[in-house]
């Protein structure tokens, strides 16, 4: 093969694009090609990832859901990237925060329910697995394990195999930053630079993996940087807005659809809730530091957005907390009523059957 | 039928599944341009390009993981871990993902991955060319472990496990590939996963035995042969699954059982099947079940005095077989 000249990278900051948050909303959704219908979709999904999650929280202290993990606070960046894709044909390789980018995907609540509660007909692994292990074979939602970083280096050969098969697809994975401290991250970003693969790794930083702050696990402000290494664009976004998210997404996926190679992004998200049912952030973070995080919750960012730009009215809004409302609580009967999974299936799906 | 090697039968099972199937693919490191280490690739880069048989970067976990994903997305990989001894960084993507993506799914994926990789000692590899790394993987459920001893069952085993449904690891004798010589049947010759052979019958010991060390047994078996010792060699091939029929079958026969592994005893895959005879066959025995392995320290020497003392033999495994049958 020759070799490939140097190609001229940077780091894309959404601060300093063409879509800035704060300046012309309604220039900037025009921009972007998104209707009132897609931004109010978008807004719905987030709405109920948002209600699911807590609902799951609820489920875990009232005793019924033996773990939880969240996605609180992620929901604008997963919401925002899916936009981005084309939900059947486009594969995702999430990670255990990514509830709101499944549901947007084309999981749905009952399915998210019957993985909390561990019933027989979760389709992510039907109760085998902890809640938010996501998989959805009609989605193309990949099964993941709780071990971090793993599902990186399969999301290479996914896009590997879509490259040499000839096939439109893009691949995109996602992680949280702790887990870009792993050598499998490396080895999948550095593979994929290799041979400039259609794949998207969204890293979802949240500042912390567990307690472990930020500036423990790496040297620099943002991960995106890391792309210069790999041949690749690097996107720098806020991950509590979706349209950012959007944007570099749609960028992203364009380059890989061109046989540009992939992209690296850093969406700068904020853990709302304490990493796991099993953890109390009060413990590492301090109550101001928690305050502030509270400030940038995704969902009223959004909510302000839409208002401001008058897409949503108070009404609208009720409306959608009240559908929302109906279709967890929904969700959640027809998994109490679910059958549990057989002890006699034990020993299924070790192998091939049949 | 022709004679060839145990590696020629590795390179026309390769070559035979690619010609027959487009989505077999081949990934590892040096198995293009230069064909491997042992030359088990070489040529096929050249028939079916860069793209089909990669040359990849230096790290294992990468290597499984994305012939895990290509899986994924329709492709069927062939990896090779250029030493078995350099499988380590890779253990997390085969244990934890390849092994449990159907048991986790609940069917919903699968793994249908190959993982060919060169094992075992006698070459002056020393403690890192050395290694038998079996017992590992055959200890987790999910994985096949495949390890053939006759370049006809190199061909024929390799085509199952490209064809099987799940994950296999095939583990090759690196002193085997070109010391061992044999018949191997043109054509698309399959040999299922999971059956052992019977490599001599024989009344007085079953011998039990995988890979180079099947070889050994059935040298040291002629040895005993002319001392009367009349012992029954079996071949593996398999360790999971396990063929427990032919080994309890050969054992209620003879009542005396040795196994023979390269791999330090404590833990080795002879414990299992120590085990398994123990408590299936116990009211048939007439000695204590033996095994003859590698000694408890880390790895094998490079020196060859310390190599020798390491690796068993087929004077070694003869003694063995004396014991057992004047127990």
């Amino acid at each position: 093969m020759a070799p490939q000249p140097l190609r001229e990278n940077r780091v894309e900051m959404s601060e300093e694009g063409m879509a800035s948050a704060s300046t012309a909303p309604r220039a900037r959704r025009l921009a972007l090609g998104l209707g009132p219908e897609r931004l109010l979709t978008m807004y719905r999904q987030m709405l109920l990832a948002r209600a699911l999650d807590q609902r799951a929280w609820a489920l875990n202290r009232q005793g019924e859901a033996p773990f939880v993990i969240s996605g609180q606070g992620h929901e604008g960046a997963q919401v925002g990237a899916a936009a981005a894709l084309r939900p059947g044909v486009d594969w995702v390789v999430p990670y255990y925060r990514d509830l709101a980018l499944c549901l947007a995907m084309g999981m749905t609540a009952r399915e998210f329910m019957l993985s909390v509660l561990a019933r027989a007909d979760d389709p992510s692994s039907g109760g085998r697995q902890m809640p938010s292990h996501f998989s959805l074979r009609r989605a193309r939602i990949v099964t993941i394990s709780s071990t971090v970083a793993t599902q990186v280096v399969h999301a290479a050969g996914i896009a590997y195999a879509s490259q040499l098969r000839g096939l439109d697809e893009v691949t995109i994975t996602t992680l949280g930053e702790g887990s870009t401290s792993s050598g499998d991250w490396h080895e999948a970003l550095n593979f994929a630079g290799v041979h400039r693969l259609p794949l998207i790794c969204l890293v979802e930083d949240n500042s912390y993996a567990i307690s472990v702050p930020r500036r423990l696990q790496m040297p620099i402000a943002s991960v995106a940087e890391r792309a210069h290494g790999y041949d690749m664009v690097g996107a720098d976004v806020d991950g509590s807005d979706p349209l950012a998210v959007y944007e570099a997404v749609s960028q992203a996926v364009q380059r890989a659809r061109a046989g540009e190679g992939p992209t690296l992004i850093r969406a700068r998200c904020t853990r709302l809730t304490s990493h796991s049912s099993d953890d109390d952030q009060r413990r590492y973070r301090p109550a101001e530091e928690l305050e502030e995080a509270r400030c940038s919750d995704p969902i009223d960012r959004f909510r302000a957005y839409l208002r401001e730009e008058g897409l949503l009215t108070e009404e609208a809004e009720g409306q959608l907390q009240r559908e929302c409302g109906e279709e967890v609580e929904a969700a959640v009967e027809a998994a109490r009523a679910a059958p549990l999974p057989d002890p006699g299936d034990l020993e299924r799906h070790v192998y091939a059957e049949g | 039928m022709a004679v060839k090697s145990l590696i020629e039968g590795i390179r026309e099972a390769l070559v035979e599944e690619m010609e027959r199937d487009p989505r077999v693919w081949v990934l590892g490191e040096d198995v293009g341009r230069k064909g491997g280490v042992f030359l088990a690739t070489d040529g096929l880069q050249a028939r079916y390009g860069e793209a089909r048989v990669l040359d990849t970067p230096l790290a294992e976990s990468c290597i499984v993981g994305v012939a895990i994903g290509s899986a994924l997305n329709g492709l069927i990989p062939v990896a090779e871990i250029q030493f078995a001894d350099f499988i380590h960084p890779a253990f997390d993507q085969i244990v934890s993902e390849a092994a449990r993506i159907r048991y986790r799914s609940n069917g919903a994926w699968s793994c249908p991955i190959v993982i060919r990789a060169p094992f075992g000692g006698g070459v002056h590899g020393g403690l890192y060319h050395s290694q038998s790394v079996e017992a590992f993987y055959a200890h987790v459920p999910g994985l096949k472990v495949v390890i053939p001893s006759t370049p006809a069952d190199a061909k024929g085993l390799l085509k199952a496990a490209i064809r099987d449904p799940d994950p296999v690891l095939f583990f090759e004798h690196k002193k085997a590939y070109r010391s061992i010589r044999g018949e191997v049947p043109a054509g698309d010759h399959v040999v299922p996963i999971g059956a052992a052979a019977v490599r001599r019958p024989g009344t007085r010991l079953t011998c039990i035995a995988w890979g180079l060390m099947t070889h050994y047994c059935l040298e040291a078996a002629e040895t005993v042969a002319a001392e009367g010792i009349d012992a029954e060699v079996i071949d593996l091939r398999t360790l999971r699954p396990l063929d427990r029929g032919t080994i309890l079958a050969s054992v209620r026969k003879t009542a005396r059982a040795l196994i023979v592994h390269e791999d330090n005893l404590t833990g080795g895959f002879g414990a299992e099947v120590a085990a398994i005879i123990a408590s299936e066959a116990f009211e048939h025995l007439d000695a204590p079940v033996t095994r003859l392995a590698g000694p408890d320290v880390p790895a094998m020497p490079f020196n060859r005095p310390q190599e020798e003392a390491f690796m068993p033999s087929p004077e070694k495994i003869a003694a063995a077989m004396r014991r057992l049958a004047a127990y």
